[in-house]
């Protein structure tokens, strides 16, 4: 379908603040179905997107770009490739989903939850499709904010630690990356002497492919962009912050958390990291397959023992999206191919085992896995849809989970057969968790907690199955017709490729590579002395004034 | 109308059943067994039309080889790039044999069904998950690629999953149902990597090309060894198919219904590790040494859970114990050699042990679910055609001529004394005495004497009604007939002249030739001492616990059993636990591996997120710190000015003085 010029790109990134100003200038009872309402126009409006855009033709479709800052050549520039696409279509569905899901829960400052709501939409959508790398920037801070009052006012008990924490954690990292953009821009200008296209991705990228950039500011642009994605991943060590975030964070927040704003930072490697950088990239690339390896393993590791149904899944997910990452700089086909899809499918499925976490603490306000079971005697079709996902993402093949991350690995395979044996270790450990959690939530007596609870204890409802049934049906369609995904970006899979591997790696990268596992030992080896040299303390947490942190 | 289009049938009858009986099964009652038991009928019937033209040599030709059969290609399911899977079938001999099994044992347990689990309320749920798991098996035999092969291998394990943990209230059934799975997925990962090897290597996955590019001798240097290759791919057999060490899920997967333990855990999916060496012949035989890891493996397994079944007293666990040991039979037979063997065994057993699965279901359901031997004893005079069914099957296993046991079990001993592995032949034998022993002390104590349970039981004991025994007495005939209609005559039997193409190529690998059968020689040697070992089991276990047939009347002796298992006592104690396998894993994988688990969330807590907030926490107080300094009094920043001058300034001195 051939849509014009309309401007399709900034129709679906605008949609939902005017949503947000309606539902502003709104009185609060219509808060929901207004929200709801432009949520799912953009919706429909990314679907148009979808089904007009060209997966044959390469480069970016339906561009547009506008001066803004003229003097530094800063544009309003977003455009499309395969990889925004299907990014895009995932958060506009999961937008909705979300919002449709918090009517419920939700009873307090309904208005200012789908305000915050509709600008979260609209900076990570902006995210997807910015091209120009300061406008970019701006999307990417603008996700902040709104996640920051999610968590902060909705939250539960211990949330403003929660959401200091990842508000601050995630701006040491951008901050960083603002310096790079920043640095790279001046390169660029010092070289051609404009600044026309200092800020612009595409003429960056083809700079950076010519060899315009120097070593030094590689490694060290790179190192920046890499520090704010791998904490936005999160990948190991910088990891700390998402139990934390989904633990406290309401039921839709957690949802948009896992299914979006982890897509962020690996969407940031794709589209940025390794084509503006491919020399660094391919210098660190042993690096953070270490790294990857770790969260694969580690985040399974801790996720077996966590007591908490959030705090499971949210380990879970530092484990599948080490896949991601590991897919991406393996720099093979597959690979990369792996990567993208093990995106979406995290995506559709940890989004879905938040929702269904949700259901049971709604019902229960109750999270603590020991305190569940029994649950298929009491809500039997809560429990089948539940062991659906659970299979899911445990990669059971035939459903999406399974594809993504046998490319994944295969990718890695071809890269180091013994790199992927020890990736593919995690399938035992995460059927050991699933089945852990499931089998103490669904299988057994029904414990005396829920017995307790009589009536309260109603089977799903038809909303909570309409927000899960997307999900569901994207996730059997994607598992067995796994094509419709990879056609869609088998331009970005070729671009990321082609850019990887036309570099060399930078030939100082022992001595930095040395030199920060280095530094990471030391700093081990000195908290580990602390820890076990400390007398015994409460909780490790923030000192916050006291009466802030209190319940609401 | 050509018959490949029928292919994708067999598999959409069970999906459908499934569906449809997931979604409204719970609104037909009692009735919602129609739909599954007719869709698996159909399956047998169209099952059938190929399998006879397959082994009849009807079939065409399969394109580039000398196999008769058919082919059907579905569907492109992953197309990456050079990486494309596509879903496609055939029914060759091999599989004709396996479909065979799969559909008849299959339908009979359906209907086995409908009487065993009448008084379930969730009656439904069971067969919904039958037919899920029919339609995963039936792909799992039909695949021609090796990944949907294994999206066939997970999707067995999940209906195995949902079936062992069917009666979810139960604890233990719940856990079994979980370690069946982890444990299967221990197999799993290194069948998942023998996968990526072979794609790596031969840059296809369908199954026939690969093995063809695998074992054509111009190419000597793959990236992966073809030992590694075909090791994981035995790694992935011996999960599925519970060979040491992985055989520790199987008993405990005797939590589920009987009739799934007949269906799934004895006469089906766990011949798949089987199927799947079987499968990959040519790729085994071209490395011999993997091959000895394969018959050391499975006769290993076939010895240990034999010593485990002779003591056990859960009826349904000695007969797990068995399968365990007559799995590894065929393993064996796989790894010396002795393919046709294999298939035949396999064959043979899956209708015995399956009749044998069935009718201790109805032995459990006669005594109101008490599942103990101890509390059974002289139920033949209650369930007589139990009972008759039931010897039928143990006269099978036991290896007594000519039921359908002695020709496969006979023909596994015979070619690996003629092969030239004795110490499999030796290990074999012994086996063969010890499974005699033991199928009649389960029959002794289960049939014969006195019972031993509550009087109130005993006197409401009556025979299962038709549903039931109707189908133990369908499989009582194949557990009769099947050896001497495919085992006959020697040498060149029935199911050796039609699996011969498919293990030709292996032959001709190893370098065999066909040796002629010597009735009056060492096979007949070979044949008189098997059978005498048999003999001589029964004789022990008639002795030790008695017997009540054809006039004979012996009464078990209690004390001696007593007696003899306290002279012993290392050995009694080992078998009656297991060899402490559970033991070890519980130690090394709940205690150890939870231990490390709760270390590594510890360093999580203290030492990576520590550090995170030793960082905020630093920087909250060295900005508390920092306030002091500014104290508003112009002399204390007049002083810090001076210092820093002097500071700067003697620096500059030092440094340009060099």
């Amino acid at each position: 379908m051939d849509l014009g010029t309309f401007p399709i790109l900034s129709t679906i990134t605008f949609l939902p603040l005017a949503g947000a100003v309606a539902v502003a200038v709104l009185p609060s009872r219509w808060a929901r179905p207004v929200a709801l309402g432009f949520a799912l126009a953009a919706w429909v409006v990314s679907l148009l997107l979808l089904v007009s855009y060209l997966p044959n033709n390469p480069g970016f479709q339906y561009t547009v770009a506008l001066d803004w800052i003229t003097v530094f050549g800063i544009q309003y520039k977003l455009g499309a490739d395969g990889l925004s696409v299907a990014l895009v279509v995932l958060t506009t569905t999961v937008s909705w989903i979300s919002i449709l899901a918090s009517f419920k829960p939700i009873q307090t400052r309904i208005k200012e939850y789908m305000v915050s709501f509709l600008i979260l939409e609209v900076g990570l959508i902006g995210v997807f499709l910015a091209l120009d790398l300061f406008l970019f920037y701006i999307f990417w801070e603008i996700v902040l904010v709104p996640m920051y009052l999610i968590i902060g006012i909705w939250g539960g008990a211990n949330r403003i630690y929660a959401t200091i924490k990842f508000v601050l954690y995630t701006l040491v990292g951008s901050l960083l990356m603002l310096v790079a953009i920043l640095a790279t821009a001046f390169a660029y200008q010092a070289t051609t002497h404009t600044w026309v296209g200092a800020f612009d991705f595409v003429t960056l990228r083809d700079f950076a492919s010519n060899g315009g950039f120097s070593s030094a500011l590689e490694i060290g642009a790179f190192l920046a962009f890499f520090l704010a994605f791998a904490i936005k991943v999160p990948m190991f060590p910088f990891h700390t912050w998402l139990p934390d975030a989904h633990t406290e964070a309401p039921t839709a927040g957690s949802v948009m958390l896992a299914a979006i704003m982890l897509k962020l930072g690996a969407y940031g490697f794709i589209r940025f990291a390794v084509p503006l950088f491919p020399d660094a990239a391919r210098t660190f690339a042993p690096a953070i397959i270490v790294l990857s390896l770790i969260a694969i393993i580690y985040g399974a590791i801790v996720a077996l023992v966590q007591p908490d149904l959030k705090r499971l899944v949210a380990y879970s997910s530092v484990s599948h999206m080490g896949f991601v990452t590991l897919g991406v700089f393996v720099f093979t086909q597959q690979g990369v191919q792996g990567a993208i899809l093990q995106m979406i499918n995290h995506g559709l499925i940890t989004g879905a085992l938040f929702l269904l976490v949700g259901v049971v603490y709604e019902r229960t306000h109750d999270r603590t896995i020991a305190k569940m079971g029994g649950l298929a005697a009491k809500m039997p079709v809560y429990v089948a849809i539940f062991g659906f996902f659970i299979f899911a993402s445990g990669g059971l093949p035939g459903l999406s989970g399974f594809v993504g991350e046998f490319l994944t690995l295969l990718g890695t395979f071809e890269f180091n057969p013994v790199t992927a044996a020890v990736a593919s270790f995690v399938t035992i450990l995460s059927a050991g968790y699933l089945l852990y959690m499931f089998g103490r939530v669904a299988f057994g007596e029904v414990s005396d907690f829920l017995k307790a609870l009589g009536d309260h204890l109603e089977d799903i409802t038809p909303i909570e199955i309409l927000t899960l049934a997307p999900l569901g049906a994207l996730v059997v369609v994607f598992g067995i017709q796994p094509g419709l995904l990879l056609d869609l970006f088998h331009g970005t899979v070729a671009d990321t490729l082609t850019a990887a591997n036309a570099g060399a790696a930078i030939d100082i990268a022992p001595q930095i590579v040395i030199g920060g596992l280095g530094l990471l030992t030391v700093g081990v080896v000195a908290r580990v002395m602390y820890v076990l040299m400390a007398p015994r303390r409460v909780a490790s947490q923030l000192p916050v004034p006291a009466d802030s942190g209190a319940a609401q | 109308m050509n018959l490949e289009s029928l292919i994708p049938v067999l598999l959409l009858l069970p999906m459908g059943g499934f569906l449809i009986t997931a979604a409204i099964g719970r609104r037909l009652h009692k009735q919602a067994h129609w739909i599954p038991v007719l869709a698996i009928l159909a399956v047998w019937v169209l099952a059938m039309l190929l399998v006879i033209n397959v082994l009849t040599g009807t079939a065409p030709l399969l394109a580039g080889s000398e196999t008769h059969g058919y082919a059907f290609a579905w569907f492109t399911w992953i197309p990456a790039g050079d990486f494309v899977v596509n879903v496609g079938f055939v029914v060759d001999p091999l599989t004709a044999c396996l479909l065979i099994v799969v559909t008849t044992i299959g339908l009979l347990v359906h209907v086995y069904s409908i009487g065993y689990m009448s008084h379930d309320a969730s009656y439904w749920r069971f067969f919904a998950y039958l037919n899920l798991f029919m339609f995963s098996m039936l792909l799992l035999v039909l695949a021609d690629s090796w990944l949907v092969v294994f999206v066939a291998w997970e999707l067995v394990g999940l209906s195995s999953y949902l079936l062992i943990g069917f009666w979810f209230r139960k604890r233990s059934a719940a856990l079994a149902a979980k370690k069946a799975f982890i444990v299967n997925r221990v197999g799993d990962l290194g069948f998942i990597l023998g996968i990526m090897a072979i794609f790596v290597n031969t840059g296809t996955l369908d199954i026939r090309d690969s093995i063809h590019i695998l074992t054509s001798p111009t190419l000597a240097a793959f990236p992966i060894p073809l030992w590694i290759t075909a090791l994981l791919i035995f790694t992935g057999a011996m999960g599925k198919s519970a060979q040491f060490p992985l055989h520790v899920w199987l008993p405990d997967a005797m939590e589920g219904p009987t009739p799934v333990s007949a269906l799934i855990h004895a006469a089906t999916m766990v011949n798949a590790g089987v199927y799947l060496v079987a499968r990959a012949n040519p790729l085994f035989a071209a490395v011999p040494s993997t091959m000895v890891v394969v018959a050391a493996i499975g006769i290993f397994t076939a010895i240990l859970a034999a010593s485990i079944a002779m003591t056990q007293t859960d009826i349904k666990r000695v007969l797990a114990y068995s399968t365990l040991s007559q799995l590894g039979y065929m393993f064996a037979a796989l790894g010396v050699g002795a393919w046709t063997a294999a298939i035949f065994h396999l064959m043979t057993h899956g209708f015995f042990k399956g009749l044998l699965f069935l009718g201790s279901g109805s032995v459990i359901h006669s005594v109101h679910e008490e599942q103990d031997m101890r509390k059974m004893g002289g139920l033949a005079k209650k369930i007589p055609i139990t009972y008759a069914t039931m010897l039928i099957g143990s006269l099978a296993i036991a290896g007594i001529p000519p039921l359908a046991g002695f020709f496969s079990k006979d023909e596994i001993l015979g070619e690996s004394f003629k092969l030239g592995f004795l110490w499999v032949w030796a290990i074999g034998f012994v086996v063969a005495g010890l499974t005699a022993f033991y199928m009649f002390r389960l029959m002794g104590l289960t049939f014969w004497g006195e019972f031993r349970g509550p009087k109130a039981i005993w006197d409401k004991i009556h025979e299962s009604p038709w549903v039931m025994t109707v189908p133990l007495i369908l499989l009582a005939i194949p557990s009769i007939g099947l050896g001497m209609a495919l085992g006959l005559p020697f040498g060149s039997s029935t199911l050796s002249g039609w699996l011969e193409p498919i293990f030709r190529q292996a032959d001709t690998l190893m370098g065999r030739a066909a040796e002629p059968f010597a009735l009056f020689g060492i096979d007949g040697a070979l044949i008189i001492l098997s059978v005498a070992v048999a003999a001589a089991g029964i004789a022990v276990a008639w002795r030790l616990f008695g017997t009540n047939l054809l006039g004979l009347r012996i009464k078990g002796r209690p004390e001696t059993v007593t007696a003899m298992s306290a002279r012993a006592p290392f050995l009694y104690r080992a078998s009656l636990n297991k060899w402490w396998f559970d033991d070890l894993n519980h130690l090394l994988f709940m205690v150890i591996g939870g231990r490390i688990a709760y270390a590594a969330w510890w360093f999580d807590r203290e030492v990576v997120d520590g550090t995170v907030n030793a960082i905020g926490r630093g920087t909250v107080s060295s900005g508390r710190g920092l306030r002091r300094i500014q104290t508003g009094r112009v002399q204390n920043y007049a002083l810090g000015i001076a210092i820093g001058l002097i500071v700067m300034a003697g620096s500059y001195l030092v440094l340009a003085g060099r």
